[in-house]
């Protein structure tokens, strides 16, 4: 079984995200992972173990700091690392998925999982645009994905707990919401040992796509309410919560 | 190309979501503006389709197309938009539409606009505000050419602007769905036996900030103490740390207890989504610009743990 899991590298939305003219200052803010590309890594690891294979990892170096991102898909199980070099941290969806397109179409892929989404997917996901230029079919929101022989059986999420069950044959393109498992836990040590002895390899970037978005303004939203806000020490912002649902009868 | 506008609505088990009757109304609103006719386009048979407020409703009658089914639901739509060259196609930023919007965006060459939180006619196009970045920022993007896909969050927009009773026009699929790679197997039903939160008049809920499986328990002990529930947003599930029926947002459950007390939980528009309609809403977060305090009743930026053990002290 030929896995390619195509990561997404995304401004972290954990601080501050300044803006510089009409998108974010990519200058100013740490690029992490996105969290949904940890499931979908993870998916592809569990397969792996059940059924054989290989797992690859690719995805695009907006900043030329996705090498930390590789390393810890390999001590999470990945066995090959590709980085697509493009070094222009502005690049959309749509110009990302196409770049991974054409570096995943040698791969001989059975399957192409993404994270479901990503928190800068202002032009849609990078997984259906994939899909796309590769004609293959997507399915997203996974939670689960077995593969025997040459069908997978794939469950996807619905609102309030349902699930569908679906039965696919490779090869496809999956958006992954969430592994049947938690990621797993990469030693520290590992991805360190990872980035001393793994082999990242460079891919130029090739193709072209563009969103065909005309970006008019980027600010944090305007704001219409706000919480009233409770000051103090964290012993007089509890009382003062206990009081308030004591006077509503909730307490 | 037509200045028509297209609502690609959704269904499940015979019934339409809320973000269809959400869009169908926004879709009216656009088109009157663009000088087209708002469509709503029904996927699929088995649902009473003569429900939308729209111009004309169109409903695609064929037995592949019974269940939601990713790869038929994207050939279906992909014809019809090429048939129709409508000005916009607006899906729902949803568990369905999020297969399709995109995918249909790459394999037609046309933009789209996701995290939609409103869309707006402007210069014979539309003009779209993208909440992006976990709800911190908000994009103001114009898509160029002659269509438009744009992905609208649900809760955007009021529903009842988009109910209505025309007549749907029912009409075979436009494409062979014979030789289709995915087919739909079984629907699987939320398992009973957990608690139900949407039952809960008190909830506690816990975010990414909780830290660890091994904290739920002061969320526990302080919820016992409130005679509430301990809820979750969606990376405390997916991370193992409680179960999904503890779920609240878009990918889970829509709640409205009198009390939602959030533990670390930042307000993405995902989890808004399900609670914000929670009578009194108190948000505990370190990140004094988290999105949560723009919809909370009360908020304090505090360390959660400091906060929950001294309200345990004293109740």
């Amino acid at each position: 079984m030929n896995i390619v899991v195509a990561i997404k590298h995304i401004p972290s939305i954990a601080d501050d995200l300044p803006v510089k003219g009409n998108n974010v200052d990519f200058d100013s803010v740490d690029f992490v992972l996105n969290e949904w590309d940890e499931h979908s890594i993870e998916q592809a690891v569990l397969i792996k173990e059940a059924v054989g294979g290989t797992v690859t990892v690719v995805g695009v170096d907006l900043i030329g700091e996705l090498d930390n991102a590789l390393h810890l898909a390999l001590a999470k199980g990945a066995d090959k690392v590709v980085k697509i070099t493009a070094d222009d941290p502005a690049a959309d969806s749509h110009q990302q998925a196409k770049w991974l397109a054409e570096a995943i179409k040698g791969m001989g892929a059975d399957m192409v999982f993404a994270g479901v989404q990503a928190s800068n997917d202002i032009d849609g996901q990078i997984g259906p645009m994939i899909a796309a230029y590769l004609d293959m079919p997507y399915i997203g929101g996974t939670s689960a994905i077995e593969v025997s022989g040459s069908t997978a059986t794939v469950s996807k999420e619905f609102p309030g707990g349902v699930g569908m069950k679906y039965a696919v044959t490779l090869p496809f393109v999956a958006g992954v919401q969430s592994a049947p498992k938690p990621p797993r836990y990469a030693p520290v040590s590992k991805v360190r040992q990872m980035a001393q002895t793994a082999t990242v390899e460079k891919v130029a970037p090739s193709g072209e796509a563009s969103s065909g978005l005309a970006f008019k303004k980027m600010a944090p939203p305007v704001v219409t309410g706000h919480a009233e806000m409770i000051e103090g020490s964290p012993k007089e912002v509890a009382a003062k919560i206990v009081e308030l649902l004591k006077s509503r009868g909730l307490a | 190309m037509s200045n028509d506008v297209f609502v690609i609505t959704e269904h499940l088990d015979g019934k339409f979501s809320d973000v269809s009757f959400e869009v169908a109304g926004k879709a009216k609103e656009l088109a009157k503006a663009l000088g087209g006719q708002a469509i709503a386009v029904v996927v699929g048979g088995g649902v009473d389709a003569n429900v939308f407020a729209s111009d004309s409703t169109i409903q695609v009658d064929d037995a592949a197309l019974s269940q939601f089914n990713p790869e038929a639901y994207a050939k279906v739509i992909e014809a019809l938009v090429k048939e129709k060259s409508p000005r916009v196609v607006l899906f729902g930023w949803t568990v369905t539409g999020m297969d399709v919007a995109a995918w249909l965006s790459a394999k037609l060459g046309v933009p789209c606009a996701a995290y939609a939180k409103d869309v707006r006619a402007e210069g014979g196009g539309v003009v779209v505000s993208c909440q992006a970045y976990g709800g911190k920022l908000t994009a103001e993007v114009a898509p160029e050419g002659e269509t438009a896909i744009v992905a609208c969050l649900a809760g955007s927009f009021p529903a009842e602007a988009g109910q209505g009773s025309t007549a749907a026009t029912k009409i075979a699929s436009p494409v062979d769905l014979s030789g289709l790679k995915m087919k739909f197997v079984e629907m699987l039903k939320p398992v009973a036996g957990d608690v139900d939160i949407t039952a809960q008049t008190k909830l506690v809920s816990v975010g990414r900030g909780i830290g660890g499986k091994e904290n739920i328990e002061l969320a526990e002990e302080l919820a016992a103490k409130l005679g509430a529930v301990v809820s979750a947003s969606r990376p405390v599930v997916d991370a193992g740390w409680l179960p999904r029926t503890r779920q609240v947002g878009k990918s889970g459950l829509k709640v409205k207890p009198k009390l939602y007390l959030m533990l670390g939980i930042s307000g993405a528009p995902e989890h808004l989504e399900g609670m914000k309609s929670a009578e009194l809403i108190i948000a505990i977060n370190t990140d004094k610009k988290a999105p949560i305090f723009n919809v909370a009743h009360y908020g304090a930026t505090a360390d959660l743990f400091e906060v929950a053990e001294a309200m345990l002290e004293l109740l």
